[in-house]
């Protein structure tokens, strides 16, 4: 079967790093990513079923994979090589449509009795992480015995499949793991006023999700591009700037005083950061009031920041991970009610990677949001 | 003797027309045939002694007031406010005519034995003046004598302990001014009349006034109904003012007004400047040899090199006239002096209104001309630039040429910088600007600390400029703003064009193809008399 692999190649990984600083989503060409012939992955267990996908996103933590600059932390809880993808709509063998909830719990890696968390139903706080009948993995799409979506075809426990509504499209429900992701952010989010920093998929979701489960929330949004603004004030930002504007509008709407070197002496009480990138931290800390809280959505890498404002304005730094098994529920609601399968703007298929990974680097700038691969006329898919 | 404005009707001979924009110039040939030109009046003769002329008008008031020098005993309480950095524009070489007026006051003063006298700057909610611009306008001698002893200073229209409640007028509107000119036994305020809608009782009632009784002037329903505000008998904001004025002559603030006008001669007669006010035909071909070095130069010049230039620039204007005593009575005497320079009769109105907007404006001297400042002059000075009717007719479209770039001076303008990016980012309707954004601006604790402490104008001033456009916005069909940044021009809701044939193309989509233009040929100012 045909599946996109990304192996442990160290000259290749330093390849990718380079190219992936010239040009984001240059690490598809020369990096440890590569369209390969390989055998179906087995069922690891009972219980374990063949999904075949139908539409597989391309997420910020793929990108950062294929570019290189994610962190050394994944190491230990990723298995080599493995086929990336974990934003999945795919098809059972009696055609069953069904989404992935792609963290694999104690429940998926066979540990019996499962952990507090598992059992709480926190899969993303799972205690034994890396452990279990599988390669490690923290979720599908980066785990060896899995497989993932960008395939013809890969594994998952029946834990894990969220079946799809005839309603929904495909499109739409290829965003349903994201929008659980954005569906758990909020979920954190106590505040009143809330200030989110980006506006790529996760960030409009995250605003969606937001609006959705309050109401009377004030949200003040970043956008860097025209179509990122129309979509964010859409979505439910009360108002969207653009990211250098984001430190003067915080002080005009909160009222605060301004320092010399244009620090605030107040901020906001929650800011939602769903880039994770050093400058839009660094932005978080400057609009953050003391007393507030940053919730770190998007996937941080290994960055410099200064964190003088958070020890001096007591500033609490919380991440983002994920979601529980519950929030898929609410995200089916919320891509069916808003439609957001019009947030997937471009397609390819397998073998056209390079250019997939590139438009997906270069979505903002190029007007789109979110890139997925099509596997549904994949000629293989169908005969294995 | 001067030759007055006229009206040009453009012809196939008529050479290109200067477009001022901004820190640089452009040369436009307007279509002919259907174009035509309203050119200011050149620079009315001088008074030959200023000084004398002063002194004649302070013995000799104008309307129910005794002489100056009447006025004066030891033991009182003197206060003399005069117009700030925004007039006139641009600033006068020295000596300023409020200096030569102010120490004519205070050498009256002394001869009366007065020894209570302060000074102040009557800025009302505009930023505060260096100590170099306040030399400028009073001169060294006045400055180093009171400033260094707290007696000349700035008026500060968030200063509670230093604002004094008077009463309201019989529409409610509140009248709050400075405390120290409210309590003296009487003021003596020093006017630069640039236009006519300087002077009167906008002098005292605006100059001095704070946020709270200000707002009563200088909101949208004012703008909208005052047609237009150069024409004090159809201006609701001279209006209002008025009506204040008589809440403070019945609450007994003695006011001795001062109003002296200028000459256009905005440029002088020499040297290379002197070109822009010269008529484009009776260019010399040395003339035109600076006006193509002038500008090649300038287009070359780093944008902070430019603006240095044209901020180092003081006009040689010529004082024409001094008025001084009874507050309206003064007035009257002005605005006709005022009109004498400016008023150019023109027929009918036009669908087409040209201007090219130079590069200062009552709000960035020594400063940046930023986009909300690019609207305030055009859609609110030059465009009510009328007696009688706009110049363009309803529904007509209105041609600008400037750069408009995106910047702003974050000393002098940080609350225009946030109305541009979260108020303009939003709506530019004027009465839902006014409606959702004025209080949260106005009453900005940051702000207010700028205003009072910085050269920052207050937080609500961005609001004011867009209100001064109130009137342009209703009335016209359409603006373009001709070499303006384009991200900039579409924040303000008007339409960029590169060139001027792009302009007049885009205005016939609403006015047709054979629309009528007229050029308003300013600076020099000219002002025109709609018939």
């Amino acid at each position: 079967m045909k599946a996109l692999v990304f192996s442990r190649k160290p000259a290749k990984f330093a390849a990718a790093m380079l190219a992936g600083r010239l040009s984001p989503g240059g690490g598809a060409k020369v990096g440890p990513l590569a369209l390969r012939d390989v055998d179906p992955p087995d069922l690891p267990g009972p219980g374990w079923v063949r999904v075949r996908p139908r539409l597989a996103g391309i997420c910020g933590s793929d990108l950062a994979t294929i570019d290189g600059t994610s962190s050394r932390w994944f190491e230990p809880i990723v298995s080599f090589p493995f086929t990336p993808g974990h934003e999945v709509v795919g098809e059972l063998d009696d055609g069953t449509r069904v989404v992935i909830v792609p963290v694999l719990s104690c429940v998926a890696r066979g540990i019996s009795p499962v952990c507090g968390s598992c059992a709480a139903g926190a899969i993303n706080h799972c205690e034994r992480l890396g452990y279990g009948d599988l390669e490690p993995g923290l979720q599908c799409g980066f785990c060896e015995s899995t497989g993932g979506g960008w395939s013809t075809l890969m594994v998952a426990h029946q834990d894990q499949l969220v079946a799809v509504p005839d309603a929904v499209s495909d499109e739409a429900a290829v965003l349903v793991e994201p929008t659980a992701c954005a569906v758990h952010a909020a979920r954190q989010v106590t505040a009143t006023r809330v200030a989110v920093i980006g506006a790529g998929t996760l960030g409009l979701l995250t605003i969606a999700a937001l609006r959705s489960t309050r109401p009377g929330l004030e949200i003040l949004a970043t956008a860097k591009h025209p179509h990122q603004r129309a979509l964010a004030a859409e979505l439910g930002a009360d108002a969207v700037v653009a990211p250098g504007e984001l430190d003067r509008a915080i002080r005009s709407r909160t009222g605060s005083m301004r320092l010399d070197n244009g620090q605030l002496t107040d901020g906001i009480e929650a800011v939602v950061d769903c880039v994770g990138s050093a400058e839009s931290l660094a932005q978080a800390l400057r609009i953050a009031a003391p007393g507030g809280t940053i919730h770190v959505v998007g996937m941080p890498g290994v960055t410099t920041v200064d964190l003088t404002p958070l020890w001096q304005r007591e500033v609490a730094l919380r991440g983002a991970y994920a979601y529980e098994r519950a929030d898929f529920d609410a995200a089916i609601g919320l891509v069916t009610s808003l439609d957001l399968g019009r947030l997937v703007t471009a397609t390819y298929p397998l073998g056209r990677y390079e250019d997939a990974v590139a438009h997906a680097a270069t979505a903002g700038a190029r007007g789109a949001v979110k890139i997925a691969f099509d596997l549904r006329s994949e000629r293989e898919r169908n005969s294995i | 003797m001067p030759r007055p404005g006229f009206v040009l009707e453009v012809d196939k001979s008529t050479p290109p027309i200067l477009f001022h924009h901004g820190e640089s110039l452009r040369l436009e040939r307007l279509p002919a045939g259907r174009s035509r030109v309203l050119y200011p009046g050149e620079p009315l003769d001088a008074l030959d002694d200023v000084d004398g002329a002063i002194r004649q008008a302070l013995d000799n008031p104008l309307g129910d007031s005794e002489p100056l020098r009447a006025l004066l005993r030891p033991g009182m309480k003197l206060t003399i406010a005069f117009d700030d950095i925004s007039l006139p524009l641009p600033p006068m070489r020295r000596p300023d005519v409020r200096q030569r007026v102010i120490e004519a006051v205070l050498d009256l003063a002394a001869a009366a034995g007065v020894d209570d006298v302060h000074l102040i700057a009557a800025l009302a909610l505009h930023r505060r003046m260096t100590e170099a611009e306040l030399r400028h306008a009073v001169g060294d001698r006045v400055y180093d004598a009171f400033a260094p002893h707290g007696l000349l200073y700035n008026h500060d229209a968030e200063d509670p302990d230093n604002l004094a409640f008077l009463g309201s007028t019989e529409q409610g509107e509140e009248v709050e001014i400075n405390k120290r000119a409210a309590d003296s036994d009487l003021l003596v305020y020093v006017n630069i009349n640039l236009v006519s809608m300087d002077g009167g009782w906008k002098s005292t009632a605006t100059g001095l006034a704070s946020y709270r009784s200000l707002r009563h002037h200088h909101n949208v329903r004012t703008m909208l109904q005052s047609r237009s505000f150069m024409d004090r008998h159809k201006s609701e904001l001279h209006s209002s003012n008025w009506r204040m004025g008589e809440v403070l002559r019945k609450s007994g603030v003695q006011i001795f007004q001062i109003e002296t006008t200028l000459n256009n001669d905005t440029f002088g007669t020499s040297g290379p400047m002197s070109v822009l006010q010269k008529r484009e035909w009776e260019w010399t071909a040395r003339d035109r040899a600076t006006f193509i070095g002038m500008k090649a130069g300038l287009d070359r010049m780093p944008t902070k090199a430019r603006r240095k230039i044209f901020n180092s620039w003081k006009a040689p204007y010529g004082v024409t006239s001094v008025q001084a005593g009874e507050v309206e009575a003064v007035h009257e005497a002005t605005t006709a002096n005022v009109f004498k320079q400016q008023l150019v009769e023109i027929e009918g109105q036009t669908d087409i209104l040209t201007m090219g907007l130079p590069y200062i404006c009552p709000y960035n001297v020594n400063s940046i001309m930023n986009p909300i400042l690019v609207m305030c002059l055009g859609l609110g000075y030059f465009f009510n630039m009328y007696r009688g009717r706009p110049l363009v007719r309803e529904g007509g479209v209105l041609i600008m040429s400037h750069p408009t770039p995106w910047e702003f001076n974050p000393v002098h303008h940080p609350s225009y910088i946030d109305f541009f990016e979260q108020v303009l980012a939003d709506t530019t309707d004027p009465l839902e600007i006014e409606a959702k954004y004025e209080k949260q601006y106005a009453e900005d604790e940051w702000y207010r600390h700028l205003y009072r402490t910085s050269y920052a104008y207050h937080g609500v001033h961005p609001f004011y400029m867009w209100y001064w456009g109130s009137h342009a916005l209703s009335h016209l069909g359409k603006v373009i703003i001709v070499g303006g940044e384009a991200r900039s021009v579409r924040r303000l809701g008007f339409t960029p064009a590169s060139t001027l044939n792009d302009a007049l193309e885009m205005a016939s989509d609403v006015v047709g193809r054979h629309g009528t233009i007229t050029h308003l040929h300013n600076p020099p100012i000219v002002m025109a008399d709609v018939t």
